[in-house]
């Protein structure tokens, strides 16, 4: 309608192939998704081979290329060497992969849907939850009906629980706002975190209490081939998958409800069905592997920075950057004090405490 | 063409607005006036649909906005708020680009033709050479323009301002008026701005709604309305007209009314 008028009066940018100048970004874009293809794929096979028995790049190669391919057909390795790397340390590899990129994509989201660079995927109460839930499944053995996977199952049901608790208490009249989420999410975490500290107490038992704590701290050594492997694997990349395809989306939503009303975005349903999807992301991760902080907090930005602001980009490149920082933070967190094994929330909160000092300085720069 | 009837809101239970009724037509400039608190912006959100009236209707070329698909809405209102989104992450390519996504699906990307609409939007609104800046980066007035331009990009046949001409220059505020009515005359754009400068509103706006407690105390042309008798006592302040130039311009005393007639 309004185009014809609007043409400029000189001819200048009209014919131009590029007239906005969006190749710079694009190009960009491309490289530093290219790139961290790249460095995933080397972090994969670097963190595989790297551990108490240290196994050549090439050596991982053949063993994974045999059992997914099945060439090379006859093993020039031993058979431990098989199991170390088909069986232990692979499957801990990708759930490291995994849990660090919905761990990024979630802190994605929730940063644009409460328009606050310090949300995290943990805002929603999940991780408090989850902790409650294996607190009492570690403690007093509670959903032991289900077997060896009782841990996961109790974490998740708790993180879901904290979820629903903290959307019901944030809706208002089929609304939630930004900061009756974030109010909301720290109640609950407060709440939960008591309730946790007192099956702690209840139980009595140091041992106990001991595996809650180090649970708590996150870590990745559950890790096999099996069903919450491959749940993890599911939920993650169609999480990834269905907020790229969201992207315009978040961007209206990320600057304001009311532009994302004027472009044709229904805010508060559009926040309401991305929350859902954070929350089961989320409640997966968490029951997976801990609760492994500021991955979700600092990627977002890093991605940002790399990238600019478009969701659509924003969202695949934090999802390669939480899946190769995380693989590093599991290799040291198993190197560095081997035999021992150091909780890999420590190392992501050594690294990541920093980060956000720096932040918070910036922030009160810029607005002050 | 919008036509509002009988709408009504309140935050709270302070009544704003109470059965306002109004009408805009194609190739008009209607503005709405009125004090501070007398539901300007608050009306014209229930004419876009952001807040929706408990009675009444609001239509769109006939059809009720409320039964209207989200994105059909916005093929249809294109719509400058005042949320800044200073904090926005976006170049200004990229903010003007988001006016095409009600005209995109989910799985599409923008092509070729989406991109030249944009450009000419910045081209007319005057700000080609921002776009690559970081939108978060810019002066009010540089905003407002580029907000503008997405706007136009949505190449909708209604178009809703509010407040357009705050923190710009005296210049820019008489451009981006401008360039409002001539879009309006030129296209038959269906044209309703927010504005509180009465001076401006006597020049840019074909038509007028005046509001104040509560409801529209006047309606009508220009002329009709902007006048001493019918402002004075909305405002509380002495108002007297005069025509240079072949325009009308309100001049205003700060003394009160009895002054003023005696």
């Amino acid at each position: 309608m309004l185009d014809t008028a609007t043409a400029p009066r000189s001819s200048e940018g009209e014919d131009a192939v590029d007239p906005l100048g969006l190749d710079a970004g694009r190009r960009r874009a491309t490289a530093w998704t290219l790139g961290l293809l790249a460095a995933l794929v080397a972090t994969v096979v670097a963190g595989v081979g790297v551990g108490a028995v240290p196994v050549p790049a090439g050596t991982v190669a053949r063993v994974v290329g045999h059992h997914l391919l099945g060439w090379p057909g006859e093993p020039t390795w031993s058979a431990p060497v098989d199991a170390i790397v088909w069986q232990v340390r692979l499957p801990r590899v990708l759930l490291g992969a995994l849990v660090g990129a919905g761990l990024a994509v979630c802190g994605v989201a929730l940063q644009a849907m409460v328009r606050n660079v310090l949300a995290d995927p943990y805002l929603l109460g999940v991780n408090s939850g989850a902790s409650s839930g294996a607190a009492a499944a570690i403690l007093f053995g509670v959903g032991a009906g289900f077997a060896e996977h009782a841990l996961q199952v109790m974490a998740f049901l708790g993180a879901l629980a904290a979820s629903l608790l903290v959307f019901l208490v944030a809706r208002s009249a089929g609304r939630v706002t930004s900061v009756r989420l974030l109010l909301a999410g720290v109640a609950v975490g407060y709440a939960l975190y008591a309730l946790t500290s007192f099956l702690i107490f209840a139980s009595g038992s140091a041992e106990g209490a001991r595996s809650v704590m180090f649970w708590l701290l996150g870590s990745l050594a559950l890790a096999q081939w099996d069903t919450p492997l491959a749940v993890v694997a599911v939920v993650v990349l169609g999480t990834v998958a269905l907020l790229t395809l969201w992207g315009r989306r978040l961007d209206t939503l990320a600057i304001g409800d009311e532009t994302a009303h004027t472009l044709g975005v229904r805010p508060e349903r559009f926040r309401l069905q991305a929350l859902v999807v954070v929350a089961l992301c989320v409640g997966v991760v968490v029951a997976a592997s801990g609760s492994i902080g500021f991955v979700g907090l600092v990627v977002p930005h890093l991605a940002r920075r790399a990238v600019g602001g478009r969701h659509v980009r924003v969202v695949v490149v934090a999802a390669l950057m939480g899946a190769v920082l995380l693989v590093w933070a599991d290799v040291l967190a198993r190197t560095l004090f081997a035999p021992q094994e150091l909780p890999i929330g420590i190392i992501t909160s050594l690294v990541g405490a920093p980060f956000l000092l720096v932040l918070i300085r910036r922030l009160h720069a810029t607005t002050a | 063409m919008i036509e509002a009837e009988q709408l009504s809101w309140s935050y709270g239970r302070a009544p704003v607005l109470d059965a306002v009724s109004l009408a805009a037509p194609h190739g008009r400039v209607l503005g709405l006036v009125g004090p501070n608190g007398s539901g300007k912006t608050t009306l014209l959100r229930l004419l876009h649909g952001a807040l929706t009236s408990p009675t009444g209707t609001v239509t769109v070329d006939g059809d009720e906005l409320r039964a209207l698909a989200p994105r059909e809405a916005a093929r249809r209102l294109a719509v400058v708020v005042q949320e800044a989104g200073g904090e926005s992450a976006l170049t200004v390519a990229e903010m003007v680009l988001l006016g095409r996504g009600p005209h995109l699906s989910t799985f599409r990307r923008t092509r070729p033709e989406d991109h030249a609409i944009a450009a000419r939007a910045l081209a007319t609104v005057g700000a080609t050479h921002l776009a690559g800046r970081s939108f978060a980066g810019l002066s009010g007035g540089e905003r407002q323009r580029v907000l503008i331009a997405r706007a136009l990009t949505q190449q909708a046949t209604h178009l809703l301002l509010d407040e357009p001409t705050n923190h710009l220059d005296i210049r820019y505020q008489h451009e981006v008026l401008g360039l409002v009515a001539e879009l309006a005359h030129d296209l038959h754009t269906t044209t309703v701005v927010v504005l509180h400068d009465l001076n401006l509103a006597a020049r840019y706006c074909d038509d007028v709604v005046l509001l104040g407690g509560g409801g529209v105390v006047a309606s009508g042309a220009v002329e009709d309305v902007l006048a001493p008798e019918v402002l004075e006592p909305v405002y509380g302040i002495g108002v007297e007209r005069v025509e240079a130039g072949g325009r009308l311009h309100l001049l205003f005393h700060p003394r009160p009314r009895e002054d003023l007639r005696a």
